[in-house]
């Protein structure tokens, strides 16, 4: 009987997808487009924000949004309706986008001319936490419909964002939504998160997040301090 | 679930490293999973079988290391382990800590090999 012996590697199992999304980060960077995904469980409303998103940033911005979703086109046919050019991305069974299939849907398509690309990723707080796609800024959503509790259920997706968007607010009363338990959660699974309050229905809180993602583009566009 | 897709690219990696070393022949396969690394063990346990069917790795076992958060105190000025994922506050003295110091790991770390 042969002994058995541990052979040590150290290798990142998504090491393929890591480096797609730093040359896909390096691509974006140098094109000058700023990219921001959404990611939420279905339901939570991230088409009716971009579509809100398109239409108000396109008097000042050049945008375009790429649209993840396992078998339908309805959610790009909805954001044409913006005007701005979208490519949809059907995973088929999978419920993730990753960054190779972020690269082949930019297949032909010059970035240069955006200010701001969009990525809205496949209804699930769950897989989609594992996958960098080479985006600035990851956008959580979670809808006042959902209840207070979403990131303590889900605290690594929160964790992966940058920036939480409570959407649907002018339903908040209606539900009976709470205002201080939600933050105190989000705040409790990523301190520090800037949290915006949004209704794509009525544009209640639409400036602020319009203004805040600006503010992001115009940063990314400075030279980097050395 | 993506379990399936990540104990796929776990034996596809496996496979390589184990060529690249001159056709090792693997019996088990080590991976350190952090807390915060989007992926369920159990189910993760339970599709390596189906993802090594058919590959040089059929019949092997994945073994992981499960790996704790740990986070940077901004008060204690220390790393500090934490206890839940879903409270991202220093252990000791209570204050919100967000940097992440370790816990996202998805990494293979050994694969043990007939010798």
């Amino acid at each position: 009987m042969s002994e058995p012996r541990l052979v040590e590697i150290r290798r990142n199992v998504l090491r393929q997808n890591d480096f797609l999304a730093r040359s896909l980060r390096e691509r974006f960077r140098s094109a000058g487009v700023f990219v921001a995904s959404l990611v939420s469980s279905p339901g939570s409303g991230k088409t009716a924000l971009l579509e809100k998103i398109l239409t108000l940033l396109q008097p000042r911005f050049r945008v375009a949004a790429l649209v993840g979703d396992l078998a339908t086109e309805n959610d790009a046919m909805r954001l044409a309706r913006s005007q701005a050019p979208v490519r949809q991305i059907i995973t088929g069974t999978v419920c993730h986008l990753e960054a190779a299939m972020v690269e082949n849907a930019l297949n032909g398509w010059d970035l240069h001319p955006l200010d701001f690309l969009f990525i809205e990723n496949v209804g699930n707080l769950v897989c989609p936490a594992s996958y960098d796609l080479g985006e600035s800024l990851r956008i959580v959503l979670m809808s006042v419909t959902e209840g207070e509790d979403k990131p303590l259920k889900y605290p690594t997706i929160f964790n992966s964002a940058d920036v939480a968007v409570v959407t649907k607010t002018d339903l908040a009363t209606v539900v009976e939504f709470n205002w201080d338990t939600a933050g105190k959660n989000i705040q409790s699974v990523r301190p520090g998160m800037d949290v915006f309050r949004v209704s794509a229905k009525t544009g209640e809180g639409m400036n602020a997040f319009l203004e805040f993602l600006a503010s992001r583009l115009k940063e990314s566009r400075q030279p980097a301090n050395v | 679930m993506h379990e399936l897709s990540i104990a796929m690219s776990i034996v596809e990696a496996a496979q390589e490293e184990a060529e690249r070393r001159g056709g090792l022949k693997v019996n088990a396969v080590h991976l350190r999973l952090g807390a915060l690394s989007g992926v369920v063990k159990e189910a993760l346990l339970f599709s390596y079988d189906m993802a090594a069917h058919d590959t040089p790795l059929q019949g092997s076992r994945l073994i992981v290391e499960d790996v704790p958060v740990r986070v940077f105190c901004p008060k204690c000025q220390a790393p500090r382990r934490l206890d839940s994922v879903q409270f991202f506050v220093c252990a000791q003295c209570g204050t919100p800590a967000g940097e992440i110091l370790q816990g996202k790991e998805l990494e293979l770390s050994a694969l043990e090999v007939d010798e």
